[in-house]
């Protein structure tokens, strides 16, 4: 740890706060996105606290409307839509194809800016007493009834929505302009295909929802309708207007964290991926087909039977490329030689979770059964076992995997893998129990409920307990390690890629001479074991 | 795009160097500028995409209310700023030629007059904005409309923020095209190094662009 590295190329707090190095910016993100993780959390603990009896004794109706739309506000946006992208996304993608930086460095740290702006917005909103309207903001409650700050929050969202747009923007430009020689598109690790899809996905869905909220915060404050019926608007389009970036943000959260996980299998069971061509491919499939699907949340919002056909069978299409993810995933691990290190434990929870999340997803699509369940826990535990469940292990799994380049330091493997098998027990305890509560006819947003879903509640809220001790663990190992954990090597998990083929940490500039590549991407031959033994 | 740009193998950091240390060369960035610029046009086409849905949406809801708002419109002064904008991107597009040739004050004029009139097209603007707030055209609470009141309201309310959001890009423009005036007469553009001009030549057009679509379809359509 004596050589220059980018953390201790510099010092002191502004080096830090106006650095355009893309991984300190990294770290910037990482620590400001674990607070709004833990605020969410908080949160979501609050939430399971009430539900665990039926009667509202924790808190009243209106301060559980506000837990719940904060949580989903914070969970969302400042969490999981940046979280991958942000953290990941910038250290790695300048090193995984040979450059020393992302293409606009200032833009960069701007993207930043705009996101601690964007979340200051959003504290302002939370306590000065908070928002109700739902992470949804559905009109016209949002802009005519609720008696909130709707305005700060929608701002925050807005202000945030640029930093993803520019982020994406950065990430376009520097995947197409920065590659290192002989690296051409089809060599690129999946990861940066995954990155690449969610640019696009940032690109060209992020400024539709920001003018819907800029729409909405102006027809709250100077009543302008647009949505509002009573002047002869329609709800409805907001709707349209939400969903068209909102569904396609649900991809904004999985598409990053399965490029992880296609990382992370062929590593740990020292196997080419199955299928290289078809899982990048897939990627792009599911951000283009993520755009046309998003009339699936409005099949009970009166729109036409034939929108709603439409939408549903286009809904199934989007299982194909996911499917084709996973049976690649499946078929790599066939035969390889695994190594269940906590990284690989992670990739292995998230293809068991994804799975179901998706193929409940496929229920969701289906017109009848979504009239049974919708806005029931059903679709609660839906969206949890793909975001929570898929997202979160996919960036907790990554968080891992590079820690040691991030760092210089090795984490504990015990300890992590301890905190792996936790997360993926309390995980299900916590979500399993809504889909049969939610299918049983429990609605979801209300802070009391009929006894007999008391014995599903206590197993939901005793799983979030687990869940939650779960994901205190990494952070407190991962804390201790940077002062004691083993000093890490360039390569500890005996890695292709070129991230690994520079010292842990990285210099600013990333490579002493610029690699050229001349081979594809996860050459795990005999070969290569060889070279390593 | 292209794959396999050479990095430079040698990494000199000599201080007139014209390009940041991530690129291999001057035209390396500006590649990667360039296509950094069409991405972020792309990103506006959807901003703006958003309200263009919900104009049409309500046009075929309410033709009837929204034809009648229109002729609330003042085509005149509309057809006049847009003859501005038109003459703005002319000498925008003068100003991006004169840098290429590493004309100084060509440049600098031709700047000063695309801001200038991008002033004029605000201040027309800004009048516009006066006769409707005397009329009370304005929707809220104040609002007059002698015919279908309530659908009048969704035209203005759209009116209002599809060329608000309109002139704030502007607004933004001429702030961006008045650092380029000060840089330009310093010299710091010539035919070696150009991007910042000719970038903002591209927005520019975008926002004219954009106008071009509001004028027809608020000023004029469903007009007799
Ligand atoms: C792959 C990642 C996915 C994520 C992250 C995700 C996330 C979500 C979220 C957050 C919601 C709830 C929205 C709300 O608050 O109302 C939701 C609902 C829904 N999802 Fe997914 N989803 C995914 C995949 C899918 C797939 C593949 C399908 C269909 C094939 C699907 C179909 C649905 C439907 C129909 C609903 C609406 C249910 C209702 O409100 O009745 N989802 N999803
Ligand atoms: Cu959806």
């Amino acid at each position: 740890m004596t050589s220059t590295n980018y953390i201790n190329a510099d010092y002191g707090i502004w080096s830090w706060l106006l650095t355009k190095d893309h991984k300190r910016i990294a770290i910037l993100y990482l620590v400001s996105i674990t607070a709004m993780f833990l605020l969410g959390g908080l949160f979501a603990l609050m939430i399971r606290l009430e539900l665990l009896t039926p009667a509202g004794d924790l808190v009243s109706a209106d301060t559980y409307n506000k837990l719940f739309t904060m949580h989903g506000i914070v969970m969302v946006f400042f969490f999981l839509i940046p979280s991958i992208p942000a953290v990941l996304g910038n250290f790695l993608i300048p090193m995984m194809i040979g450059a020393r930086d992302l293409a606009f460095p200032r833009l960069n740290l701007a993207s930043w800016y705009l996101f601690v702006v964007g979340a200051l917005f959003a504290l302002y909103a939370i306590f000065t007493g908070g928002v109700d309207t739902g992470w949804t903001f559905y009109t016209p409650y949002s802009t005519a009834a609720a008696h909130t700050n709707v305005i700060p929050a929608a701002l925050g969202i807005f202000i945030n929505g640029f930093s993803s747009i520019l982020t994406g923007l950065n990430f376009i430009v520097t995947i197409h302009r920065m590659r290192a020689p002989g690296l051409t598109w089809f060599r690129l690790p999946l990861f940066v295909w995954a990155h690449y899809a969610t640019s696009i996905i940032f690109i060209l869905g992020t400024p539709v929802i920001a003018i819907t909220i800029l729409l909405v915060a102006v027809e709250r404050a100077f009543h302008f309708g647009i949505f509002d019926p009573t002047l002869g608007g329609d709800p409805v389009l907001f709707q349209h207007l939400f969903w068209f970036y909102s569904h396609p943000a649900v991809y904004i959260m999985i598409l990053p964290s399965m490029g992880i996980v296609s990382e992370l299998i062929t590593c740990f069971s020292r196997k080419v991926i199955f299928g290289y061509g078809f899982v990048a491919v897939s990627s792009m499939a599911i951000a283009v087909l993520g755009f046309l699907v998003w009339g699936h949340h409005l099949f009970l919002s009166g729109q036409s039977v034939y929108a709603s056909l439409i939408f549903s069978v286009l809904s199934f299409l989007v299982a194909i490329p996911s499917a084709v993810k996973v049976f690649n995933w499946t078929a790599t691990l066939y035969r390889g030689s695994i190594e269940f290190a906590a990284p690989m434990i992670y990739a292995l929870g998230f293809i068991g979770l994804f799975t179901i999340g998706g193929l409940t997803g496929l229920f969701l699509a289906t017109l009848g059964f979504d009239v049974h369940v919708h806005d029931t826990y059903f679709v609660v535990a839906h969206f949890h076992y793909i975001m929570v469940g898929g997202a979160i292990m996919g960036y907790l799994g990554g968080i891992h995997y590079w820690w040691p380049k991030i760092s210089g330091r090795m984490y504990p493997e015990w300890p992590a893998r301890i905190g792996a098998a936790t997360i993926f027990v309390g995980f299900n305890l916590t979500f399993f129990p809504q889909f049969l509560a939610g299918y049983l006819g429990m609605p979801r947003r209300y802070h009391m409920y009929p006894p007999e879903f008391q014995v599903l509640n206590v197993m939901s809220t005793a799983g979030a307990t687990i869940l939650g001790v779960g994901y205190l663990l990494p952070l407190t190992y991962l804390l201790w390690s940077l002062r004691y954990g083993k000093v890490a090597p360039d390569n500890p998990w005996r890695a292709t890629g070129l991230e690994w083929q520079t010292p842990s940490p990285p210099p600013t500039e990333n490579f002493a001479t610029t690699p050229v590549v001349t081979e594809g991407a996860y050459a795990y031959s005999d070969m290569h074991e060889a070279e390593f033994i | 795009m292209s794959a396999g740009h050479a990095h430079a193998a040698a990494r000199g950091h000599s201080a007139e160097r014209a390009y940041a240390h991530q690129f291999d060369s001057a035209e390396h960035q500006h590649g990667a500028a360039q296509l950094g610029m069409w991405v972020f046009i792309a990103q506006e086409i959807l901003f703006f995409g958003g309200l263009f849905v919900a104009y049409t949406v309500y046009r075929f809801m309410y033709p009837a209310a929204f034809a009648q708002s229109s002729h609330h419109l003042d085509v005149v002064l509309g057809s006049f700023n847009t003859a501005v904008l038109i003459a703005s991107s002319l000498t925008m597009a003068l100003a991006v030629h004169g840098a290429q040739l590493g004309k100084r004050w060509a440049q600098v004029i031709f700047l000063l007059a695309t801001i200038f009139l991008g002033c004029v097209f605000l201040g027309v603007k800004t009048i516009e904005y006066g006769h409707k707030f005397h009329e009370h055209l304005i929707p809220g609470p104040n609002f007059l409309f002698d015919g279908d009141a309530r659908h009048a309201q969704i035209f203005f309310s759209l009116y209002f923020v599809m060329t608000g959001l309109h002139a704030l890009h502007m607004v933004i423009g001429i702030a961006v095209l008045g650092v380029l005036v000060w840089r330009a007469a310093r010299g710091a553009y010539g035919s070696a190094y150009y991007s910042p001009v000719e970038l903002t030549g591209l927005y520019w057009h975008f926002v004219d662009i954009v106008w071009i679509f509001l004028f027809p379809l608020l000023y004029l359509i469903g007009r007799h």
